[in-house]
């Protein structure tokens, strides 16, 4: 495998890991989460590295979700406090228990290749260097195996806890009353995120991580309505974003996990703009449609209210339409085409009649 | 170092005293205006925005070529202001919550900034050296000419702040009513935002991206503890992100190794932690010594309605009542010894013999009021 392939690998490997919790985070409301835990894990990682001495050591994994939690926690008490809303409460604790971190590192950790650049930032063109070795034989570079690692975990947590995190997602309060301990989800849920930022992180840096667990998902959110959909488009998207965005840097000689987030941002805005039912184009062209379906009635109306009348001629001829009817010779000029299109009204001499079906669809109108 | 050398230095050292001038203006601006944004709910914001600023910063040098801090500042500006409007609009337009809409604005920002800033760094000309200070915050590299800059732009925001205050006032806590006064809300709102991005863009290079939100949140939420009334909040806030600024900046500045910004930040943490324990109404501990005495209270009025209970059942028993008898009437038979001694003290109760109970003249008509209020 060359090294190309290899960080590509990877990067898919880490958005998919990211975009299955991220999923929920989004939907929960609690986004800002991923930001904040991504932060405090530094600490978590921090304090276990000064106790085992080794930054390969499983134990900064656990310690890094442990700060997960603490920190989720910390929030929560501070919120139940009453003193600060929820979100002042995550932006007075996650800074904090990041200074802490910082100044721990520059301080003791002064001389190990631990510092906030890389966490915060990561240097996935690095991760091919780090090879897993056994007994002599080169097994591919070590990122592939925490990351897949991290991957398997959250697939498996998603698809056994699937109906559980559905219902507590959507509605908290009946999968309480069922028994089904929304508050135990929702930990289980801080923790897998905690992981997922220090497993990933290592590789790819605690904004990209952030970036993965977010915008795929906000994408995917306007793509579906359907929970398991917005699982698979997510993940396709966070694919998707991976390999451009390695590409991206590639041609700009940049940041990888700058351009991969940068590339995140790009297929949101591409969702934002054009998905089908929700994007900015698809509610705009619906505005459009009820804008000339609205006029069609209104013209269908305002010629049968005046058929019988004597004043049938002066009303419903077409130059007339935009002082009784208050629109634009332009836009009376278009709606006039689309009825006769359409079927609703005929034209002799610049007078409009109703056709047959212009007349149902009068009458239907004024029954409602 | 000893503290009055430290002290020495805040006044004539020049490293120290700019530092600490920025801190101290930084503070200022961002807690006055943190107080808005704490009070809007929109706490995070300052998170979101202070990342969007970086690519913003470094468009600015790639398109000048200039490191002036007015010209990485004003980036830092236009990023910041796009970058919230971007959000503003999705939260609008689509069913995408405010969570998500901060979260995505911030780290895809935050990631082009980055891209933005290693593809600068790769360019020929090696001047842009320096930019990555906005990630971390460097104190320590500020010049009297930034902080000059700092407290142009500070005074300009506060100086409009002043101008509309009544405005803004409104629109915090009553936007609907502002609206029907005929006030341009949403301009209103622009403008406060455009403070609020503001003052993000001013404690960038002290304290940098990623802790720049703490200084909108914190002082904000730790002079919230401590009144009620809006304008007391602003001051106290700007107050508190000055004594933050200032004090980190010493304490950062009397040991080698310790990076101002978190340092500022952690002492903004203290007082938020001090506030929200010890503020007078709302803090925990005062707070708990009120529930208590609130507790005391009620204990002993019960005693004492119990006491008048049983004068009036025994019109011509004037020996008193045993405290037996009160905890057999009492909810709460093991607070009556103490209520008891409570009375006394207030002197509505009086031993007349020894565990003999009965209410003194103003203890009857203390019962009396109490009855009335009831009924």
């Amino acid at each position: 495998m060359s090294a190309q392939i290899e960080i590509m690998l990877i990067a898919s490997i880490v958005a998919v890991a990211c975009t299955l919790p991220g999923v929920f985070l989004v939907l929960r409301r609690m986004a800002m989460m991923s930001d904040a835990i991504s932060h405090t894990v530094l600490l978590g990682i921090v304090i276990a590295f000064f106790i085992t001495k080794s930054l390969t050591s499983p134990l900064l994994l656990v310690g890094a979700a442990l700060m997960g939690v603490i920190t989720v926690s910390l929030v929560e008490l501070l919120n139940r406090t009453r003193l600060v809303r929820e979100d002042a409460a995550i932006g007075l604790v996650f800074p904090a228990i990041f200074s802490v971190a910082v100044i721990l590192i520059s301080r003791f950790a002064g001389d190990v290749h631990l510092d906030t650049d890389a966490v915060l930032l990561g240097e996935l063109a690095f991760a091919p260097f780090n090879r897993f070795k056994l007994f002599g034989l080169d097994f591919g570079p070590e990122a592939l195996y925490t990351t897949g690692g991290i991957l398997a975990l959250n697939l498996i947590f998603v698809i056994v806890f699937y109906k559980e995190l559905k219902l507590a997602t959507f509605d908290p309060a009946l999968a309480a009353a069922l028994g089904f301990l929304p508050t135990v989800i929702h930990y289980a849920l801080m923790t897998l995120v905690s992981l997922t930022a220090v497993g990933s992180f290592d590789a790819v840096g605690s904004v990209l991580v952030v970036a993965f667990m977010i915008a795929p998902p906000a994408a995917a959110y306007l793509l579906t309505d359907r929970l398991s959909r917005m699982l698979v488009y997510s993940a396709l998207i966070g694919v998707f974003s991976a390999v451009s965005g390695y590409w991206l840097a590639y041609f700009l000689d940049a940041s990888i996990a700058g351009s991969m987030a940068t590339m995140t941002g790009a297929s949101f805005l591409i969702s934002y703009l054009f998905a089908p039912e929700r994007g900015l184009l698809a509610q705009a062209r619906r505005r459009q449609n009820q804008r000339i379906e609205f006029a069609l009635t209104m013209l269908t109306m305002h010629i049968a209210n005046h058929t019988a009348a004597q004043e049938a001629e002066i009303e419903n001829e077409v130059v007339h339409l935009n002082e009784h009817l208050k629109w634009t010779p332009q836009f009376a000029m278009e709606v006039v085409g689309i009825a006769e299109r359409n079927d609703l009204v005929t034209q002799r001499n610049g007078v409009l009649t109703l056709t047959e079906s212009g007349l149902r669809r009068a009458s239907q109108e004024f029954n409602n | 170092m000893d503290i009055s050398q430290l002290f020495y230095d805040l006044f004539f050292d020049y490293t120290l005293r700019t530092v600490a001038l920025g801190s101290a203006i930084l503070g200022i601006v961002s807690g006055a205006l943190g107080s808005f944004a704490v009070l809007r709910k929109q706490s995070l914001l300052g998170d979101a925005i202070s990342h969007a600023a970086l690519p913003g910063i470094v468009i600015a040098f790639l398109l000048t070529r200039s490191r002036e801090p007015a010209v990485l500042m004003l980036g830092a500006l236009i990023a910041g202001w796009l970058a919230t409007l971007f959000m503003l609009n999705v939260i609008r337009t689509t069913r995408i919550k405010d969570d998500s809409a901060l979260g995505l604005v911030l780290s895809v920002f935050f990631g082009m900034g980055l891209m933005l800033l290693t593809f600068t760094q790769k360019l020929p000309d090696a001047t842009q050296a320096g930019l990555d200070k906005f990630l971390f915050g460097q104190a320590a590299t500020l010049l009297q000419s930034d902080v000059v800059t700092m407290a142009v732009i500070g005074t300009l925001a506060i100086v409009l702040l002043m101008t509309f205050w009544k405005e803004f006032k409104l629109i915090t806590f009553d936007p609907e009513y502002a609206a029907s006064l005929g006030y341009p809300v949403r301009f209103l709102d622009v403008l406060l935002t455009t403070l609020l991005v503001i003052a993000i863009v001013i404690g960038l290079q002290t304290v940098g991206v990623v802790l720049m939100s703490a200084m909108i949140v914190a002082p904000a939420a730790a002079a919230r503890q401590w009144t009620d009334k809006l304008k007391n909040m602003i001051i106290l806030g700007g107050l508190f992100g000055a004594l933050a600024g200032v004090s980190g900046t010493l304490i950062s500045g009397s040991a080698e190794k310790l990076p101002t910004g978190p340092v500022i930040v952690l002492c903004m943490s203290v007082i938020v932690l001090f506030s929200m324990l010890f503020a007078t109404n709302r803090g925990l501990v005062w707070n708990w010594f009120r529930n208590l005495q609130n507790r005391r209270q009620l204990r002993a009025q019960a005693v004492l309605g119990d006491l008048n209970t049983l004068a009036m059942q025994h019109p011509n028993q004037e020996r008193g009542h045993s405290s037996a008898v009160l905890r057999a009437m009492s909810t709460n038979p093991e607070g009556v010894s103490l209520a008891l001694s409570q009375l006394k003290e207030q002197g509505y109760a009086q031993e007349l013999s020894k565990d003999a109970w009965a209410l003194t003249q103003a203890g009857l008509d203390e019962a009396g009021k109490n009855e009335e209020k009831e009924a």
